[in-house]
């Protein structure tokens, strides 16, 4: 995953080097050119069927056969073929290890130390926020991360890798892209404790709606939507702000990321940074004039509810985002304030 | 300056302000019944575990599940006698893909979720416990503790070159979240829990 994220699959085929991902998921989701959409499962918005045809165009299964045995069977046999003959393995990095210099990746499905035991060559790939100080501390972690994942108590391999094996060669790869930024902004460092577990997403009313694709980054979901600002404000500008705050995501994170308070704050980086729409601009304009001044409040609702009853067509149109999917409410007969007016203040 | 100095010339000017490292010595789990507890967990994550006083109950074991033509390998010197023993760390980790059972020993073993801990001292290859169609351990009774803190503690500092906690057969739930045992790694996990510290002891 952290290889996708800074498209270094695409770079090494733009290079001449044939990148096949062993991860199930990923594996998937590469044989359809498609990013992936979850974090701990990439193809999450893909149904047994459509897999079941990528697999018969591909891999030459039966056309019609859906069912997830017999496809992570035949994916079984396709990437074992893979893992005996290449001579490379690029893996990520869990967690590593000050005290040690070790690291640690964990998988349920094994590929990982298949393909780490069996290429010459084993290229691990980390975040510089991997790093944890002492080995015990991995106690704490390990038992942290599938609990808050899948629900598993622990993945099926947590393998710690601190020497290669005898004649192979063995490189760590240690990535800043942006992290150090991430560090020395206070109200966002916190982001940088992410264990990537998925808790958040598999929680958020928004990302089980829309899906992991509707957030272009990588990482998707609530704690995508914090990290991607800071990679690059602009384009990553709307995330923050496709969001109900609700908060269910700081409530379920297990190293207690304060993620919808920072999706508040990038809000109003955002926003003095000037990267949001002109539109938005000029609307929160007329909106901070009509709330700061009750003669125009008062008017500007009384021609609201007159537009809406007497001339429909001005507001149901394409120009009205809310009426793309939606119809327009109908109108009230008065304001709050005049039926408040009428009906208890006289009392 | 190298992208080593940038990165980290680039931490130390972002450093938040130093907290003390906490003290997790108070996490500790319960000592009583692990087990037990070992046996259901590893049960529930899709392992087998059988009740061995000796090595020839699991010599008999392995004569009930396999066949004559089915390669299954040892690092064991217990078995030998009807196991092929993998002792040349010389040969390619490839010449062990038509291995049908694997049979290992481990260090330790995690009641609260089922993994063995085994480093590559007790693998000769590091890919065989990966590589194999299944997987079995041989795991002391005795060896077995409550919680990743106390694995942990048990393995202290210690100088490895690899090591890895495993907890059932591999596994994936990437097509609809229907869950298939056996993805890349071994299709079934079987630990012999040894009633005594070692047959020949």
């Amino acid at each position: 995953m952290s290889l996708r994220h800074r498209n270094v699959n695409e770079f090494l085929e733009q290079n001449g080097i044939d990148v096949i991902d062993s991860d199930l998921g990923e594996r998937i989701v590469q044989l359809a050119k498609e990013p992936p959409s979850h974090i701990v499962l990439p193809c999450i918005h893909k149904k047994k069927e459509e897999i079941g045809e990528l697999f018969h165009q591909h891999l030459g299964t039966p056309a019609g056969n859906a069912d997830p045995q017999f496809l992570t069977e035949t994916a079984r046999h396709h990437l074992r073929e893979t893992f005996l003959t290449r001579k490379a393995a690029l893996t990520g990095v869990n967690f590593a290890v000050a005290e040690t210099g070790e690291f640690v990746v964990c998988t349920n499905e094994g590929n990982a130390d298949m393909g780490g035991h069996l290429a010459d060559i084993h290229i691990a790939s980390m975040g510089i926020e991997k790093i944890i100080p002492e080995r015990k501390h991995l106690g704490v972690f390990l038992r942290l991360l599938t609990r808050s994942a899948t629900g598993q108590p622990i993945t099926t391999y947590s393998s710690h890798f601190a020497k290669p094996r005898n004649g192979q060669e063995m490189h760590i790869i240690i990535v800043d892209n942006g992290r150090t930024i991430q560090l020395g902004r206070e109200d966002f460092r916190n982001s940088l404790k992410c264990i990537r577990c998925g808790a958040c997403m598999n929680t958020c009313p928004v990302y089980r709606r829309s899906g992991g694709h509707s957030y272009h980054n990588a990482i998707s979901g609530p704690i995508g939507s914090i990290l991607a600002p800071n990679l690059d404000m602009e384009k990553y500008a709307d995330l923050p702000f496709a969001s109900t705050l609700c908060g269910s995501c700081s409530n379920v994170c297990p190293v207690k990321i304060d993620i919808h308070q920072q999706l508040y704050k990038w809000r109003q980086v955002i926003v003095q940074k000037g990267y949001t729409t002109a539109a938005k601009r000029a609307s929160m304009q007329v909106m901070n004039i009509t709330l700061s001044n009750p003669a125009i409040y008062h008017t500007g609702g009384k021609v609201g509810r007159w537009v809406l009853k007497h001339a429909p067509f001005a507001v149901n149109n394409k120009f009205n985002p809310w009426y793309k999917q939606r119809d327009m409410p109908e109108p009230p007969k008065d304001s709050f304030g005049e039926w408040y007016e009428k009906n208890r203040k006289s009392k | 300056m190298s992208s080593r100095d940038k990165i980290l010339a680039a931490v130390a000017a972002n450093q938040p302000q130093l907290t003390a490292l906490p003290d997790i010595s108070f996490l500790k789990g319960d000592v009583n019944g692990v087990q037990e507890k070992f046996i259901a967990t590893l049960t529930a994550i899709g392992g087998k575990v059988i009740e061995v006083d000796n090595f020839n109950e699991i010599t008999a074991y392995i004569k009930a599940t396999t066949t004559l033509s089915q390669r299954v390998i040892t690092t064991l010197i217990e078995l030998t006698n009807m196991v092929e023993l993998i002792n040349d760390n010389s040969v390619l980790p490839h010449t062990f893909q038509d291995v049908e059972l694997s049979i290992i020993n481990a260090h330790l073993g995690v009641s609260e979720n089922g993994a063995v801990w085994v480093k590559d001292d007790l693998l000769n290859h590091r890919v065989l416990p990966f590589i194999c169609q299944h997987l079995a351990i041989i795991l002391n009774k005795q060896n077995i503790v409550p919680t990743m803190h106390e694995a942990y503690e048990n393995i202290g500092l210690e100088n490895y070159g690899y090591g890895t906690f495993i907890a059932g057969p591999s596994k994936t739930a990437d097509i609809e979240q229907s869950l298939v045992l056996g993805a890349h790694g071994s299709r079934s996990m079987t630990v012999f829990l040894m009633n005594t510290p070692s047959a020949h002891d």
